[in-house]
């Protein structure tokens, strides 16, 4: 019965309380007011509203490894500032402060660990260095991660969150997205699986490159993700944007991503895709994740893959897939 | 002479104005103006050349944009022959921001695909001023297709703003639809050779620019973001311009310098609208050469050779060394 319910009060502006940021935090969806510990235990979803509030790289990195180990590959690259960029200030002293604020040397994070048992390379992405954008850094470390998948025929899981590619390095900042793709190429040859994980926010050239070049894309709820940011399409169709573009489950309707999966659901996911796609046994309920123990994991290719290309050397392959 | 000259062009239409006001003045009173016309002329190539030759990072994205410039239609009409336009990415619609079609160039059949600009606002309209839709790139990914079912080699020819950001692109995966175009294009059985004839706008130019050899005709270029929208976001303010066309090294010498262009084609004195017959035998004779030390490769070592080169693209450190 509506009519003698209590009035829904919000908090108001001026009644805000000064809140402890180590303790609690505020769900920026439903105002909640959540406690910190708490809230990191459902890895920063809002117990109440489902909210997936931003999470760092390694925060991914932890809930998704097993026992959170993790090798770390090529954390000693940095950009070189080919361009000598400048605008408001130089490129490196950007460079410099972004790396202070994540102790960091890039928008990425890549390198080894397992999932489930199953051994797999894993690159997660990182919005608040600049932006999470796309340069020479970011592009060789996917690059390179990809081609030990490559080699190693294990999976690759990229966790996306980038605003494109990084307009200080120019053309090179766009080659890296033919870069990326190339490798993936090989990859998607050779029958090595790949999960592309988009998380908020996704745009540009990340999308326009290995964020939709999954053998399978997981979306994070409510995630933004599109390749024109939102006030750019706005500004250009002088219009107003309808509610939920570019969320996650737009583009799910629109069929570009497989599944929205929640966070707490990830690891357990991912590991039953990969099962599925390396022809492993389904997890047993509650192990020990010491199930698969195979050094390359995945299945040999099929006749017409990457290996197979020597011998029908001059020869026409398929044309498409 | 285009009808609306930019300004670095005014001084020099003002010079062709006079020559042409000297000669008519001769032949109407029959005078011999041979030696004045003469002087006027060796300084109007003088002009032209050092113009030219000294545009700022600005004046090319001018140039680059010139409403007379060719397009891609222009080039097939002028230096392919025996073109067939094929329409559609058989899912969706045609997008007429891109065409594509069976052509020859010295006599071999190849494909040809590129973006395409309206002349008037009306072609505009239905051309998207050359700014793709996802089926526009679903379309040439098809015709790509078709042509390595068949053998035949690939030439793209760049000049698109831009991908479109509105909102029945971003529905129907624009993001999608560029990065399997990368993706599958790395793949291709069969010699791609890319000119960026006009503006290389981003993700859609670079859509249709996954290649074996990349070329840039001198004035166009190539860039990760419009000189405009860079400034707009890391200058915050429009005025920027200039100093963002800079910043970017987005000419043809610059992508050069890079390592990212394979040969910069030289365009007429005054730019490939002041000759397009010119520009075109240019452009075609490039690409033969290109398409010719291609052919002698097998598919196998095509790839690789394609792959290696994306590989190598970029410039990163080693914190506490120096740089590649």
């Amino acid at each position: 019965m509506t009519w003698f319910r209590k009035p829904k009060r919000k908090l108001q502006a001026g009644e805000r309380r000064e809140l402890p940021t180590d303790v609690f935090e505020k769900c920026p969806q439903c105002a909640e007011i959540l406690y910190r510990a708490r809230l990191a235990q459902n890895l920063y979803v809002c117990p109440v509203c489902g909210r997936h509030l931003r999470i760092q790289a390694e925060d991914y990195l932890r809930f998704l490894l097993d026992d959170g180990d993790f090798d770390e590959h090529d954390a000693e690259l940095r950009s070189a500032d080919p361009l000598g960029f400048f605008d408001l200030k130089p490129y490196p002293q950007r460079l410099e402060a972004a790396e202070r604020k994540t102790g960091r040397g890039d928008a990425v994070i890549t390198g080894a660990g397992r999932l489930d048992g199953i051994p797999v390379y894993i690159a997660v992405m990182d919005f608040e260095f600049i932006g999470g954008s796309m340069g020479s850094v970011v592009g060789e470390k996917i690059a390179r991660l990809g081609r030990r998948a490559l080699e190693h025929r294990r999976p690759l899981i990229v966790v996306s969150a980038s605003g494109g590619a990084r307009m200080m390095e120019g053309i090179l900042s766009l080659m890296q997205l033919a870069k990326t793709s190339a490798v993936l190429a090989q990859l998607h040859e050779a029958g090595v699986p790949y999960i592309s994980i988009l998380t908020d926010p996704t745009t540009g050239g990340v999308t326009a490159s290995y964020g939709m070049l999954g053998d399978v894309h997981l979306a994070e709820p409510g995630a933004l993700i599109g390749f024109a940011g939102p006030r750019v399409i706005e500004q250009t169709i002088k219009q107003e944007l309808p509610e939920g573009f570019q969320r996650a489950e737009f583009l799910l309707e629109h069929g570009m991503v497989d599944r929205i999966t929640d966070r707490r659901e990830l690891k357990a996911t991912v590991a039953q895709l990969l099962r599925h796609m390396l022809g492993l046994p389904a997890a047993v309920p509650a192990g020990d994740g010491e199930t698969v123990e195979p050094e390359e994991s995945a299945p040999p290719p099929p006749d017409e893959g990457a290996a197979s290309q020597q011998r029908r050397k001059g020869e026409r392959g398929e044309a498409a897939d | 002479m285009s009808a609306t000259p930019l300004r670095f062009e005014q001084d020099i239409a003002e010079l062709e104005r006079q020559i042409e006001r000297l000669q008519v003045l001769a032949q109407q009173q029959g005078l011999d103006v041979a030696a004045e016309l003469s002087v006027l002329e060796r300084k109007l190539d003088d002009l032209k050349r050092e113009t030219y030759r000294r545009l700022s990072a600005v004046e090319r994205v001018a140039l680059a944009r010139h409403p007379k410039r060719p397009y891609t239609l222009d080039y097939i009409a002028l230096a392919f022959s025996d073109f067939v336009e094929l329409h559609g990415d058989r899912a969706y619609r045609d997008d007429e921001a891109i065409v594509g079609g069976w052509a020859r160039l010295d006599g071999r059949t190849l494909m040809v695909i590129g973006h395409q600009k309206g002349r008037d606002m009306k072609e505009n309209l239905r051309r998207n001023f050359g700014m793709p839709h996802p089926e526009g790139y679903r379309k040439a990914l098809r015709l790509m297709q078709l042509a390595e079912k068949f053998r035949h080699p690939i030439v793209t020819l760049i000049d698109t703003p831009g991908a479109y950001p509105g909102i029945g692109a971003e529905e129907r995966g624009q993001a999608e639809a560029i990065a399997r175009n990368l993706r599958e294009m790395a793949r291709l059985r069969t010699p791609i050779v890319a000119a960026v004839i006009g503006e290389g706008g981003s993700g859609g130019a670079l859509a249709l620019g996954v290649a074996d050899r990349i070329l840039m005709l001198e004035n166009a270029i190539y860039s990760v973001i419009s000189p405009e929208g860079c400034a707009a976001i890391l200058w915050k303010t429009p005025a920027a311009r200039d100093q963002a066309a800079e910043a970017l090294k987005l000419t043809a010498t610059d992508l050069a310098g890079l390592g990212i262009v394979d040969e910069v084609i030289a365009e007429p004195t005054g730019g490939a609208h002041a000759e397009p017959e010119d520009a075109a035998r240019r452009l075609r004779e490039a690409l033969l050469r290109h398409l010719d030390e291609l052919s002698t490769l097998d598919p196998a070592e095509l790839r690789q050779r394609r792959w290696a080169k994306y590989e190598g693209m970029g410039a990163y450190r080693v914190a506490g060394r120096g740089s590649r």
